[in-house]
């Protein structure tokens, strides 16, 4: 529900992350990790982020998502695996204690831009 | 007692407001790493996307530890019970813990104007009045809570605008997080909206006395709470009656206690 939101806080950290020296480059794309116990639906925030790109810098951009599964660690026996559906119980010693290791994410890894001089300066 | 005049503040809060950028973003530049990669360069940014509002949370759980105000934000999905239920909590706690209300809707004033019998400062957030943000974020809480006499209160707790999804994911600087679930909605929520369930400290199973009047499968529902969130506390309350109050107003004095 708050994806435009989001979407708009990703084009201004993604703007604010353009080097100077880019010229006219066109950004390619955006990569973005999201977890998924994140309450945010990727096919939504794709949306929204095809809307907000408008008359930005990164006009044209696609979102590249790269869903990350839930990792919970039992706390008691240290068991770990990859959470699929909603029960949070270790599997092993039946422990409700446990550490989530990754499936939170909402992160702006890294953006591709055009590198239109054709040269492998970088 | 706290003298209305004095305390009783509605504000309205409008998205547009709290949308300009507030913070300049710090050179980033320096993190960026290029890298080569069929045609196109890479930059590296590693950002969370919600960091500017994670910051802001810090400041206000600084700005609350600096005042001794122990906050709780209470979110359920619309219709739940949750103002009840703060009227009720607020009655039975105001004479002991001076207390003040933070109250987050899309739009109208309606629950502040119930809160704020309950002789508790009051003040209402719109998100917006025509259909605006489905959560409360930090720096509105910041904004909101400069407008309360901070020195003079113990506990504030924040009613979220009614939606089990979106404000899980928003940090706004509490110290606690409570669920209201009712029996009027389906047992599963909990497994639905597991990260609601899972942020949450406690819940508050309300509306018991329809109980006999529904199918609702009491057990079921405490049940999913807790494979979702094993050994979570989950009072049965009834807001309307009052029934089951005990044992959720001294869980909350004990948490305000250990904080003030």
């Amino acid at each position: 529900m708050h994806e435009m939101g989001i979407a708009l806080q990703i084009v201004e950290i993604a703007v604010a992350s353009l080097p100077a020296d880019l010229g006219d480059a066109r950004v390619a794309a955006v990569n973005l990790k999201i977890g998924k116990l994140a309450a945010v639906v990727p096919e939504s925030l794709r949306f929204c982020f095809d809307a907000a790109i408008k008359d930005t810098r990164l006009a044209g951009a696609k979102l590249v998502i790269e869903e990350v599964p839930i990792v919970a660690r039992c706390k008691d026996c240290q068991a770990q695996w990859a959470i699929h559906e909603p029960v949070f119980i270790c599997q092993t010693c039946e422990s409700g204690s446990l550490e989530i290791l990754s499936g939170r994410e909402l992160d702006i890894e890294s953006i591709e831009v055009v590198d239109e001089e054709n040269n492998d300066s970088g | 007692m706290i003298p209305d005049d004095e305390f009783k503040i509605k504000s309205y809060f409008h998205h547009k407001d709290f949308h300009k950028p507030h913070h300049s973003h710090t050179n980033f530049s320096q993190a960026g790493v290029s890298t080569q990669k069929s045609g196109t360069r890479e930059i590296k940014v590693i950002r969370r996307v919600l960091d500017v509002n994670e910051k802001m949370a810090e400041q206000n759980r600084k700005l609350f530890a600096d005042k001794g105000v122990f906050v709780l934000n209470v979110m359920s999905s619309p219709g739940s019970g949750k103002t009840t239920t703060l009227q009720k909590t607020l009655a039975r706690i105001m004479s002991e813990i001076k207390s003040a209300v933070i109250v987050g809707d899309i739009c109208t004033t309606h629950d502040a104007d119930r809160l704020a019998d309950t002789g508790a400062p009051v003040v209402q957030i719109n998100t917006d009045e025509f259909g605006g943000d489905c959560h409360l974020v930090a720096h509105v809480i910041e904004k909101a809570a400069v407008t309360l006499a901070l020195d003079d209160i113990q506990f504030l707790v924040i009613e979220n605008v009614g939606n089990l999804v979106c404000p899980a994911e928003f940090d706004i600087g509490e110290d606690s997080r409570v669920v209201v679930l009712s029996v009027t909605e389906g047992e599963d929520k909990p497994v639905k909206y597991p990260l609601m369930f899972r942020e949450c400290e406690a819940a508050l199973l309300n509306k018991i006395d329809l109980l006999p009047y529904l199918d609702f499968d009491k057990q079921k529902a405490i049940d999913y709470i807790h494979q979702v969130h094993p050994d979570m506390p989950v009072f049965e309350i009834s807001a309307k009656t009052g029934e089951g109050f005990d044992p959720w107003i001294e869980w909350l004095k004990n948490k305000i206690r250990q904080k003030v």
